[in-house]
């Protein structure tokens, strides 16, 4: 045993099985990197979908995706400018942390806690078969309680009316905030405002909603014994809807000024 | 040949890695929230465990004994980066909610103990039975860890309701607790307690008698 433990053995044992292992390594992650990609794009495609409603189970992605166009919008101006990045390839977590390509917020600013916004958003807008916007679907995230939440808002053609709303990722405690993944609550979304008389409006309350009350169309059941995570969803929703987030461009689209 | 068969069966329940030896119980705290997650991370750990002990044990003879941990390691973190890559690739889905936990297998104190404890000391076959049977053995705490997990915290196996949920409609009040990793801790040691109630041959000796009290005047 002792040929083992002198300088030559070990070095050669320890050279060999490195070249051994990082050849095992790479070439699975080689082989198999094709296929990862494609069930990447395959799930940022199912979240969209979901978050507008429009997922059916069942029925291949890339069918139901094929009325959904990815667009840039300039969160500056509020303008398209398709030119400036690839949608496909955009990371706009990345570049939302890249001081060239971002803006830093200010305390006041930063409601949804996120400390940098990026310039460019990738936005998808679904079109009826007569080519008319039929939903505008936009990335939102934000703080609740122990996380970021990462999601997607819809909108109805009116850019004002919400289609459906759903997070891809998130930390929050199970069965409490965790529940912002719940189809019931989900649910209460679709059909509700965002913008009264011009401001940002829609906020998630304690307890539930009177259907009656004349604020009903700007209000959201609170999620049970998640004071903070339904808090953090109202303000991740006020910041990228608002003058900070999606807002300008809004504005444009209605005015088909974009 | 019955020897293999025992290595591959004892530690299932007569050397269970967690009841018994009490070791890989971060990751039975972590993933036993739903069923599906717990059984992909038992087929992870299994596979590891196994394949880990048998190219262990097959250079065996030539690892050095200054370098024979890092050795080890390095193997166990090739194994679970294949391992990591393969659910990226083939469940997609189920990897991103195992997210650290498939790489931090490479941790995992049944794979490294196993590595240590058998492989280095047995012939490939035996120290890849050795290491499926651990993986078994894991395996069957955990699946009993998230059976009752899931179905009483969330009403749920696999994703199928079972118990329909006050909050869809149904009667059920789920326990929100089991849904918290402590929980896996009370479960786990109400495993133990049956086990060692059933092999009484499990229980340990205890390390020390607490002295008795001294008696009322004495201490006067």
């Amino acid at each position: 045993m002792s040929s083992n433990d002198s300088i030559s053995k070990t070095l050669i044992v320890a050279f060999s099985l490195c070249i051994v292992c990082s050849v095992i390594v790479s070439t699975a992650v080689v082989m198999l990197k094709p296929v990862q990609e494609i069930n990447k794009t395959l799930d940022r495609k199912r979240n969209i979908l979901a978050a507008a409603g429009m997922l059916v189970e069942g029925e291949s992605i890339e069918q139901q995706f094929s009325r959904v166009q990815a667009r840039v919008v300039d969160l500056t101006t509020g303008k398209f400018a398709d030119d400036a990045v690839d949608p496909d390839k955009y990371d706009q977590h990345k570049a939302a942390k890249d001081p060239a390509r971002s803006t830093d917020l200010t305390p006041e600013e930063d409601i949804a806690k996120i400390s940098r916004r990026e310039q460019y958003a990738v936005i998808y807008i679904v079109r009826d078969p007569q080519d008319e916007i039929e939903k505008i679907i936009l990335p939102i995230r934000g703080y609740g309680l122990w996380s970021t939440l990462y999601g997607f808002i819809a909108l109805e053609s009116d850019a004002n009316t919400i289609a459906g709303l759903g997070f891809y990722e998130h930390g929050e405690t199970p069965g409490l905030g965790g529940e912002v993944d719940n189809p019931r609550w989900k649910a209460i979304w679709p059909g509700k405002e965002v913008y009264r008389d011009g401001e940002v409006e829609i906020s998630l309350i304690k307890g539930s909603v009177d259907p009656a009350a004349t604020n009903a169309p700007w209000e959201i059941d609170g999620l049970a014994g998640a004071t903070l995570t339904s808090k953090g969803v109202t303000n991740l929703v006020h910041f990228w809807l608002g003058e900070n987030g999606f807002e300008p461009f809004l504005n444009h689209l209605r005015a088909g000024e974009a | 040949m019955t020897a293999i068969k025992e290595t591959l069966t004892a530690p299932i329940f007569k050397n269970n890695p967690i009841a018994l030896q009490i070791l890989g119980i971060c990751s039975a705290l972590a993933v036993t929230s739903s069923m599906r997650v717990t059984l992909v991370m038992c087929v992870a750990l299994t596979v590891v465990t196994a394949f880990s002990g048998m190219f262990i044990s097959s250079i065996r003879n030539h690892i050095p004994g200054s370098i024979r941990i890092i050795v080890q390691m390095v193997i166990i973190a090739s194994l679970v980066i294949v391992v990591d890559q393969f659910l990226k690739a083939y469940a997609f889905t189920i990897s991103k909610q195992l997210s650290v936990f498939v790489g931090l297998i490479i941790t995992n104190c049944i794979v490294m103990g196993r590595a240590e404890a058998f492989a280095m000391k047995n012939p490939p076959l035996a120290s890849f039975m050795d290491g499926l049977g651990n993986g078994l053995g894991y395996s069957v705490v955990l699946i009993a860890v998230a059976l009752f997990r899931e179905v009483l915290g969330a009403g749920k196996l696999m994703g199928y309701e079972i118990l329909p949920l006050v909050t869809e409609g149904g009667w059920y009040v789920p326990n929100g607790m089991l849904l918290l990793p402590p929980s896996a801790f009370f479960l786990i040691g109400g495993f133990i307690w049956v086990l060692r109630s059933v092999r009484t041959e499990q229980v340990e000796e205890p390390e020390f008698k607490l002295a008795k009290h001294t008696p009322v005047g004495e201490g006067v």
